[in-house]
């Protein structure tokens, strides 16, 4: 345990990254997500196919490969995040991080999307057709009516997919990101005779982290529960 | 409601509103409507009642094409009901529908379901919307409840908010499906008061219904349905007094027993 607690400013900068990650390919596959909800719902055929595609190729794809994708096979052809090259504080935001991001969004989205077609089919149909009985198109149908109830709905299996996320960020380890399952593996090489309290430590942070995540989906499921 | 009663309006006093034409609809094997033929002018009040599964709520939910239909026309005002996308939510503003099941907004409030038609469609200001909104929930009694959630109203204060959220668009015709069949015999007359209501003022309306009291004071024309098909048409008193079918007798004789 003292390696952990000498060393625990690298290990809250590791941590760091992990939110990082999380709350950047959270935001984004929450939008993500919701756009290709619209598109699997919504009367046109051809986005309906899409989404649907979509959702099947890279959600039934382990996630490992869909970095392996973006770090190895995208570059191939023509598809790279060189570009990105950013230094704020002590955090570096380099391609290794997009390429994680943007991984995870890609990979999360699908899962939010179900999620969230759970929640649009619990809305009742009647609500969709009083929506489109006062005249609104279906973009104000989704918008207006169908999606906030659905939203509120699928509170719970979002979160789900969202904890999912946070512990899935771990897989950046592996494509150079210095989050807190890499900086783990680098204490417990460097620790050899403490590796039992560096996963113990790192493990409770991640388990406080999720916590933290339930918690703010409890208090958005109080928040909603009047209707 | 007397005075309708010593007056009653003539049917064709107005010009055709609502016209279908040869209109046919299946589900699967079931042929659901077949060779409807109905004309509505302007501020007449139809009621169409039958047996369940004659197709009324079918017919009714098809003219907002809520329902598609597989062949035949239904126009609005002398323009066909549009395929799809904005012509037909545009069409779609100028009809209200109240259905059985009230369908308010659950996450909103009263107030807020009544202004979403016109703030979003209409494009009125929120003031002005509200200002109206309120107008009309208090005609329709439930004014002091404006800043309640739906479930937290009675299903007949529901089903009034449900009317003032179709009023609101200013609609030329109003459908009523089944709009008293889910609620508690003590609240049904506080729904069918605000129809009687509206049927005075002028409003052209189409109701489903199985309210024969309703039918015989405020409707202009009884359409009797049965196994999909108009089978009759006739003012209420001729209808009810006297009906020509025999398929009417029978379900009459059987409504009008107890």
């Amino acid at each position: 345990m003292e390696a952990f607690i000498n060393e625990f400013p690298e290990v809250l900068q590791a941590f760091g990254y992990t939110v990082l990650l999380f709350l950047c390919s959270g935001v984004l596959s929450l939008i993500g997500g919701t756009i290709l909800v619209a598109m699997r719902v919504g009367p046109i055929a051809v986005l309906n196919k899409a989404a649907a595609t979509y959702v099947t190729l890279v959600r039934n794809t382990p996630l490992l490969m869909v970095f392996f994708f973006f770090q190895f096979a995208a570059p191939k052809i023509g598809i790279n995040l060189k570009f990105v090259d950013v230094h704020i504080g002590s955090f570096d935001f380099t391609s290794f991080f997009a390429t994680a991001v943007v991984a995870l969004t890609l990979y999360t989205s699908t899962f939010v999307c179900e999620a969230l077609r759970s929640g649009v089919n619990a809305v009742p149909l009647g609500q969709a057709e009083a929506a489109r009985a006062i005249g609104l198109p279906f973009s104000g149908v989704m918008r207006e009516v169908v999606l906030p109830q659905a939203f509120r709905a699928s509170v719970p299996p979002v979160a789900s997919t969202l904890i999912a996320l946070l512990k899935n960020t771990s897989v950046a380890a592996v494509f150079g990101v210095l989050e807190a399952a890499a900086q783990m593996k680098i204490m417990t090489n460097n620790h050899a005779d403490e590796r039992w309290g560096i996963f113990l430590g790192v493990a409770l942070l991640y388990v406080v982290l999720v916590e933290l995540v339930s918690l703010v989906a409890i208090s958005f499921e109080r928040r909603w529960r009047i209707a | 409601m007397t005075a309708l009663e010593h007056e009653p309006r003539s049917a064709g006093r107005g010009e055709p509103l609502v016209v279908l034409t040869d209109v046919q609809k299946h589900f699967g094997s079931l042929h659901a409507l077949k060779d409807i033929d109905l004309t509505v002018t302007s501020g007449e009040v139809v009621v169409v009642i039958g047996p369940s599964g004659s197709g009324k709520s079918t017919l009714c939910r098809a003219i907002n094409r809520l329902e598609t239909i597989d062949s035949g026309t239904i126009s609005l005002d002398g323009q066909p009901l549009p395929q799809e996308g904005k012509a037909l939510a545009k069409l779609r503003a100028e009809v209200g529908m109240v259905f059985q099941s009230f369908n308010l907004f659950a996450h909103k409030t009263i107030l807020e379901n009544v202004t979403l038609g016109p703030i979003k469609v209409r494009g009125l200001s929120k003031s002005a919307a509200e200002t109206k909104a309120r107008e009309l929930l208090d005609r329709v009694g439930v004014g002091h409840q404006a800043d309640k959630y739906p479930a937290q109203l009675s299903g007949g204060q529901q089903q009034r908010v449900a009317i003032a959220r179709a009023l609101a668009m200013e609609p030329k015709v109003m459908l009523f499906d089944e709009p008293t069949s889910a609620l508690d015999p003590e609240m049904i007359k506080e729904v069918l008061d605000v129809m009687v209501d509206l049927a005075h003022r002028g409003m052209t309306m189409i109701v489903v219904t199985h309210e024969m009291g309703f039918a015989r004071t405020a409707a202009d024309r009884v359409v009797f349905m049965a196994d999909g098909a108009i089978v009759e048409e006739n003012t209420p008193e001729q209808f009810f007094t006297n009906p020509t079918s025999d398929r009417a007798k029978d379900f009459l004789g059987k409504i009008l027993k107890h």
